[in-house]
């Protein structure tokens, strides 16, 4: 990938980072660290992969992205607000009520949300209906969904993913935001779901592992499952939760915490140092 | 009444899905391994591309519904209501109901009359647990010609809808020819001011039964069919309530949370005095056997009704 275009997706996925954490801030709750280790994927997909319009998010024939880790709705909401579905004033508004941006996405309200999320395992077989559907009206949209690895602990992201596989939907692109973390500590410790590239083969994907903050690997990943054919591609994408704020870098403390005025300052520093550097 | 044809509403469902496919090129169905049973069998011969065999993930079979009504399409999810409504209700909740997805859960094997599986099997919830999900339409038909047209009249309707079959072969009383089914609002199917019998489902014939062997003995009930569960037709039950005083609910699911709580909370809110007895399953779970003798056993029979209605009048209009 072209350097600039590198720098210049780093530079929304900051922005994106700084308008998912002052959400959080506004909203004295909500999910902090998976918003933060997603931003990446989300910049790519929605500033140089998908095939969508902000000015027309019911287009027929759109590119679908699910975010089946729907607690991770800040990073969604800044990333729709830094691609222009609506106003970047919109996120102090997160979680209150009377305004926009709901706890988890919601469809009906949020322009830009192709599905509904929040309940883990859900949002992936959405997903899978939704490649399905084209397949069955021979339409040639793809759908792009990130799961938590925490997430893929529910029984029906294996429902799902046997489903993928049986249907050959090839047009089906999934991530597994692998930042190791869930919220009462590593995934490793809790009920681990590893290995999990492994796990992914034997249900019939193709699986491909990726640094989640690497652009040319992300871009690397997303061409190589588009050629894939015949089976769904899973992108095993190993990510730092927290990402960019030092204090919440591998932090499971920061899965579901609100920074106070502080900290919110001390992530402001952080991310703007990135930013700085990034358009030093 | 011996001469009366009898079928399953489950067929019902399976006939109408067939022929309506054809007028709706955006209807699919999904089933979870169970099309033999679910009668969805008739539209996968017809109609092969566009019958989806989830597997046993009922689950993830209500949320690839949502995601294909998302796009556009009409999905008819079916299983056993046990496990439609009991196993997938998170899914049903939220991929489905909080996104007033245009998809139609159609849930056989509702209620006892299930017979020999058991209690495992004899879902008794089902309509309280879809009754409480916002803006879920739920469609308990009473024939085969009323199951039909009900399931017309889900695909006509955009959003959410549940439709409740039975297992065992029943009476079919109403005439195809002269039927009109209508979402949300109740049939009267024998005028009367003593008492009004509010019947849904299998029980409805039952009901009918019941009224024409009391009107034997002197009691002129009302039958009231009650195919919508919700959106409920509270006009015509309290107007029943009203005008006879009494009412007995008769209906194949748990008193609690089905139609005789819908009824009681009706009449209530009106402020009407009517007392309320209902005929159902009593806060227990069911057990295997030959379907009508369970019924029986239950007391979702026409005896049972008549026996009831006749302590009924005593105690509230005596």
């Amino acid at each position: 990938m072209n350097p600039d275009v590198v720098k210049q997706l780093s530079i929304h996925a900051y922005q994106i980072r700084k308008g998912a954490v002052t959400a959080v801030y506004s909203a004295k709750s909500g999910h902090p660290g998976g918003s933060l280790s997603v931003s990446d994927i989300l910049t790519y997909l929605y500033f140089h992969e998908m095939n969508i319009d902000p000015q027309n998010p019911q287009m027929e024939d759109r590119d679908r992205f699910v975010l089946s880790k729907g607690h991770c709705a800040p990073a969604l909401y800044a990333t729709l607000a830094e691609r222009g579905y609506f106003s970047k004033d919109e996120l102090t508004g997160l979680r209150h009520y009377g305004r926009l941006l709901q706890g988890h996405p919601d469809m009906k309200t949020i322009p830009g949300v192709d599905m509904s999320t929040g309940s883990l395992g859900q949002g992936v077989s959405t997903a899978c209906g939704i490649a399905l559907s084209a397949k069955l009206r021979n339409k040639d949209y793809r759908v792009y969904s990130v799961l938590g690895d925490g997430e893929i602990e529910e029984g029906q992201v294996w429902e799902a993913a046997m489903f993928a596989s049986h249907y050959k939907l090839d047009n089906l692109c999934i991530f597994v935001d692998n930042n190791g973390l869930q919220i009462d500590g590593p995934i490793s410790t809790v009920c681990s779901p590893e290995p999990i590239p492994d796990k992914f083969k034997a249900f019939g994907f193709h699986v491909i592992e990726i640094n989640a903050h690497d652009y040319n690997e992300i871009e690397a990943a997303v061409e190589e499952a588009k050629k894939t054919k015949g089976q769904p591609t899973a992108i095993i994408a190993h990510s730092v939760k927290g990402k960019g704020v030092s204090f919440m870098e591998n932090s499971p403390a920061w899965h579901g915490a609100a920074p106070n005025g502080e900290q919110y300052e001390q992530a402001m520093k952080d991310l703007d140092a990135h930013l700085a550097e990034l358009e030093g | 009444m011996a001469d009366v044809i009898k079928k399953a509403t489950r067929e019902s469902y399976g006939e109408a899905l067939a022929e309506l496919g054809a007028e709706y090129p955006n209807l699919v169905v999904l089933d979870a391994d169970l099309s033999k049973s679910t009668k969805t069998d008739v539209f996968k011969k017809k109609f092969p591309e566009r019958f989806i065999n989830c597997g046993i993930a009922e689950a993830n079979m209500m949320s690839i519904a949502a995601g294909l009504a998302s796009t556009g399409m009409i999905p008819f999810a079916s299983s056993f209501a046990m496990f439609a409504a009991g196993r997938a209700f998170e899914q049903v909740r939220n991929s489905i109901g909080y996104p007033h997805m245009n998809v139609k859960i159609g849930a056989t094997h509702a209620g006892i009359s299930v017979g020999e599986d058991g209690a495992t099997h004899q879902c008794c919830e089902d309509l309280a647990l879809m009754r409480a999900i916002p803006g879920m339409v739920i469609l308990n038909p009473a024939d085969h010609v009323e199951a039909k047209a009900a399931v017309k009249a889900a695909v006509e309707y955009n959003g959410p809808v549940y439709l409740r079959f039975g297992r065992l072969a029943v009476p079919v009383f109403n005439d195809p020819e002269t039927y009109k089914f209508e979402i949300g609002k109740g049939v009267t199917l024998r005028e009367g001011n003593d008492i009004s019998i509010i019947a849904t489902g299998l029980m409805v014939w039952e009901a009918i039964k019941a009224a024409d062997a009391l009107k034997e003995q002197g009691i002129n009930a009302r039958v009231i069919n009650i195919h919508t569960i919700k959106p409920f037709d509270k006009e015509l039950v309290v107007k029943a309530a009203r005008e006879t005083g009494a009412v007995v609910t008769v209906e194949e699911h748990s008193v609690i949370g089905g139609l005789g709580e819908a009824v009681s909370s009706a009449i209530c809110e009106e402020g009407v005095a009517c007392g309320v007895v209902k005929i159902g399953v009593q806060d227990r779970f069911g057990v295997s056997g030959p379907a009508l003798e369970v019924l029986k056993a239950f007391g979702l029979d026409s005896e049972n009704i008549v026996a009831t209605v006749k302590e009924t009048v005593k105690k509230f209009k005596a």
